[in-house]
């Protein structure tokens, strides 16, 4: 079972050469094998697991059996998961059990997916490398001393350590393709507002979206079509009809047109990762791509846009912890600012608070119009470059992260050095587009990332070009040694 | 020394939706706490916003009444600012680009009218309160108000006297209503309004530093605070003293104001669009159709009241005071009475009696089929306006039909014509003297005669048919 794909999960189900159940209690060992070495998950409950486990064995019993029915799935800890502790990586929400399923659980629930258990996280999503969590720092299971990229590094880490056969994961500036890349895992960042945002812990509401991170593109496709679909409690996701990501998964890539934007293989690039991307390109070319160069002129700017923007949303969003209805609250306190002030204070992480100063700066009267407005105005800039380059290619392809995992503690020290992680995926963000990480090769046995963006609503198209690679190459196969 | 007076206000009109503003929870009033906080008030983690198309076509309409722009494409804003009743940390409110632009609102003012401008009117939520004294030396916060849509309605600095300001909240109280946007019950705080107010010197071209009122609840007490503030700021200034930016609280029990804090201590709400909700989109198409369904507004039906039926502008004004009321007249005339007659009963006779009862034409126990009943009785002369009184009085609030009552107390008119010039004969016999008089030339005599016959018919027969019979009689 270690080794499967979610398709054939879904068939050995079927043909019963094992059940939901023994399937679920092999994973629960895995994580009792392996979760004190790399901290992947916060929260496991196997009564609770066990039980969904059951219910879809009934379900498969009853002959109406999904794809994913059945197939246990690491939840990231943003998701609010009724009955689930859900503590968005903070302890701030050490304490909180969430009352209700985001949209995201749901859908899985209704096709009879089992809850594995709740991945660690950067606090609140901050982060690059998961040092921010209060439950602690994942590790990589390639290599444990060094990151597995923020903020999905629990997800992501689960799923390379083979401690679960696929997971959910956030991106708001790359939190999905950066620990994919890092971790040798495929990780989908869908278009904003394809994947429901209600339930999921806000951290920055006009860039967080939803997506999978599996082995291959194929299982994100099966991932897709169960967390995709427009959903009325979210007024920002998009009402179109819903589409079968494995429809098109084999469509043969002869004459595609591959955009390489010379901005993504400028200074701080390393050259080993470079040239594992050469031979990405290499590899397309023999499967009969056309590759062109294009230009994203204001990719540079989207660092700094994106610390003005996603602070300021933050800063906002973040306000409602404050102690009064659930979550954290200090134990002694004078007066209700000290209560405030104690609990955010306590409750909150570094990372979390440089945040909402900065954001609270940035919006703040006077410097509102050099800061935010701005910074809205060179979004839209950097969305009109995408625009440009997708008259000229059908899709971008460029490094997901500018290295391969660092050690632990490497960068913490120097937040800018930790945001220059995220160089290459914060763009698509900003813009909203879909963007795909894939593994595309190994520097000294660490994964490196090959990134494929899109445009809008060509999450099909993007897994369908990485599902040839995939069939053509082995990356993705790999399992780290110990984890075998 | 001579200073004129500066008044704007803002008035918050709570919107009659059944469900809040982004969430599906109830809006009902008078429940126990938090027994209307669903997961969007309570701010969860995760929950997000969806605007409630009802609250929309509420400004909308309003938009309309007061012949204002409606925004095609407006804004929702976070206000933040941390309140233990403010659960998110922000109000979801609207600053640039609200739904309503700029529009006006007439007003009587004496025997004039005045043009009140509207600057804008936008949709935000309502916060929840503070709950204080139940457990000691602690606060509980009930939610249930937040989330209520309410639509801020706010004005130019265009009205100039403590008189001015309330017939404004007057005239708005009564629009809101007449749309049907808007409960209008004061106690309740779903109508209020934020007055403000400053003074300067007569021809002086700056305004002065203003003072806001906060959360006025009553016409009373616009009138008392701005009296007052008034007073207070021209006293100051006369003083040589200055005038400091402040928001203020007004104290009914001794009808001061009292400064809460001042505006330089204020929040820095750091106000941005809200990314949960995308800009509200509002087409001509839908502006068009509601405006279609729109009942006729005051002033519209006013002046078809005017030149349809010919009421006087007073009695126009009076049936068009409020929607209840219109609606009462409306009501009557579907009855196919007089609609000269059912204005002068409603605001007369009826207006009378519900003021004594001190009640609302709306629960008015006298309905308006009855009370058409009664009035056609009157234009068909089985009885007199006179005698139609003391049936009002037996059908004010009593099962009883109206021609029983006539039966009854023997109301009917003598309509037979022999009848009444046997009674008529008899009068002029019995007061001779009065007769003479009148030959002689004394006018007085006649009304005179004419009451005896009434006296004589004991008020059954028709005044008008008696003087049209005295007359040719006398004639003679």
């Amino acid at each position: 079972m270690l080794n499967l794909s979610l398709k054939e999960l879904s068939e050995g189900l079927k043909e019963k050469k094992f059940s939901s159940v023994e399937l679920t209690k092999f994973f629960l060992n895995r994580v009792d094998l392996h979760n004190s070495s790399i901290n992947a998950f916060i929260t496991t409950d196997k009564d609770k697991s066990l039980a969904m486990a059951k219910r879809s064995d009934e379900i498969i019993k009853e002959g109406n059996q999904n794809y994913l029915t059945g197939i246990p799935i690491a939840q990231k800890d943003i998701f609010c998961a009724e009955g689930w502790k859900t503590s968005c990586g903070s302890k701030m929400l050490d304490n909180f059990i969430a009352p209700y399923d985001s949209t995201v659980i749901s859908k899985f629930n209704a096709v009879g997916a089992v809850n594995l258990g709740k991945t660690n996280m950067d606090e609140f999503a901050m982060g690059s490398s998961n040092e921010t969590s209060f439950y602690g720092n994942v590790k990589n299971p390639w290599d444990i001393k060094t990151v597995p990229g923020g903020s999905s590094g629990g997800s992501a880490a689960a799923v390379a350590g083979m401690l679960a056969p696929a997971a959910t994961a956030t991106d708001t500036g790359g939190s999905i393709r950066q620990p994919a890349s890092l971790c040798g895992l495929t990780g989908l960042k869908p278009t904003y507002g394809l994947v429901s945002r209600y339930g999921m812990i806000a951290f920055a509401s006009s860039l967080d979206q939803a997506g999978p991170m599996c082995h291959s593109a194929e299982d994100c496709a099966a991932m897709m079509n169960v967390m995709s679909g427009h959903d009325p409690k979210d007024s920002t996701s998009i009402q179109r009809e819903k589409e079968n990501y494995l429809t098109d998964i084999n469509n043969p890539i002869k004459g595609l047109k591959i955009g390489v934007p010379k901005e993504f293989f400028s200074e701080g690039l390393d050259p080993q990762v470079e040239k594992i991307i050469e031979q990405g390109i290499s590899e397309y070319k023999k499967l009969g791509a056309e590759i062109v160069e294009i230009s994203l002129p204001n990719n540079h700017l989207s660092i700094p846009v994106y610390y003005v923007i996603a602070p300021a949303e933050a800063s906002s969003n973040l306000s409602r912890y404050d102690g009064v209805r659930y979550g954290y609250r200090t134990k002694e306190y004078d007066d209700l600012m000290d209560m405030y002030c104690k609990t955010r204070e306590e409750g909150f992480g570094d990372e979390v608070k440089r945040r909402i100063m900065i954001g609270t700066y940035v919006l703040s009267a006077g410097y509102y119009d050099a800061y935010y407005l701005k910074a809205q105005k060179i979004r839209r800039l950097i969305s009109e470059d995408f625009k440009k380059a997708f008259e000229k290619c059908d899709v971008i392809l460029g490094p997901s992260a500018p290295s391969v995992a660092f050690p632990i503690g490497d960068k913490k020290e120097d937040p800018l050095k930790m945001y220059m992680q995220d160089v290459y995926t914060i763009s698509t963000n900003l813009a909203g587009l879909p963007g795909l990480s894939m593994p595309g090769g190994l520097m000294n046995n660490l994964p490196v990332g090959i990134q494929l963006i899109g445009n809008y609503f060509t999450e099909s198209k993007l897994l369908n070009i990485a599902h040839i690679f995939q069939t053509n190459t082995n990356w993705h196969n790999l399992t780290p040694e110990e984890f075998k | 020394m001579d200073w004129e007076i500066v008044i704007g206000i803002e008035t918050h009109a709570q919107l009659k939706t059944n469900s809040k503003i982004f969430s599906g929870a109830s809006t009902s009033f008078g429940k126990e706490p938090n027994a209307n906080a669903c997961l969007v008030s309570l701010a969860y983690p995760g929950v997000l916003p969806v605007l409630n198309e009802e609250a929309v076509n509420c400004a909308i309409k309003f938009g309309l009444a007061v012949d204002a722009k409606i925004t095609e494409h407006s804004i929702f804003a976070r206000k933040n600012y941390f309140y233990p009743d403010l659960p998110k940390g922000y109000q979801i409110s609207q600053l640039d680009l609200p739904v309503v632009g700029e529009g006006n609102l007439i007003i009587p003012v004496g025997d004039e009218n005045k043009s009140i401008r509207i600057l804008r009117a936008h949709l935000e939520e309502d916060a929840g309160k503070s709950v204080h004294g139940i457990n000691e030396g602690k606060s509980g916060i009930d939610l249930n108000r937040a989330g209520t849509p309410l639509l801020e309605i706010v004005t130019e600095p265009d009205m100039s006297s403590a008189e001015e300001a309330v017939a404004y909240a007057k005239k708005l109280h009564e629009l809101v209503q007449w749309i049907g946007i808007c409960d209008g019950n004061m106690q309740e705080g779903n109508f209020r309004c934020d007055v403000n107010v400053s003074v300067k010197k007569k021809g002086d071209k700056e305004l002065g530093t203003r003072r806001e009122i906060k959360n006025l609840n009553s016409f009373k007490f616009i009138k008392q605070a701005v009296d007052y503030e008034v007073n207070w700021q021209i006293e100051k200034l006369e003083d040589g003293g200055k005038i400091k930016q402040a928001t203020i609280l007004f104290d009914p029990d001794s009808g001061e104001t009292r400064e809460m804090r001042s505006k330089e201590e204020a929040n820095d709400y750091r106000y941005f669009p809200d990314p949960d909700l995308l800009p509200l989109v509002i087409s001509q198409e839908k502006i068009n159709n509601i405006k279609s369904k729109m009942y006729e507004l005051p002033n519209e039906m006013k002046s078809r009241l005017v030149k349809e039926f010919d009421l006087t502008n007073y009695d126009a004004d009076g049936i068009t005071s409020n929607i209840d009321v219109a609606n009462y007249f409306k009501e009557l005339l579907s009855f196919k009475v007089n609609a000269k007659l059912a204005s002068n009963w409603i605001l007369t006779n009826l207006f009378s009696r519900l003021n004594e009862s001190d009640i609302d034409i709306k629960s008015s126990p006298l309905k308006a089929n009855k009370l058409a009943e009664l009035i056609l009785r009157i234009e068909d002369k089985t009885i007199s306006n006179n005698a139609a009184k003391k049936v009002f009085d037996e059908i004010w609030d009593q099962d009883k039909r109206v021609d029983e009552v006539i039966d009854q107390l023997g109301l009917k008119q003598i309509s037979n014509e022999n009848e009444v010039i046997d009674i008529l004969n008899q009068v002029l016999q019995d007061n001779e003297a009065m007769v003479e008089e009148y030959k002689s030339g004394k006018d007085k005599a006649f009304n005179a005669l004419i009451g005896q016959v009434m006296k004589a018919s004991k008020g059954k027969a028709n005044p008008g048919q008696v003087s049209q019979l005295l007359k040719e009689k006398l004639k003679n």
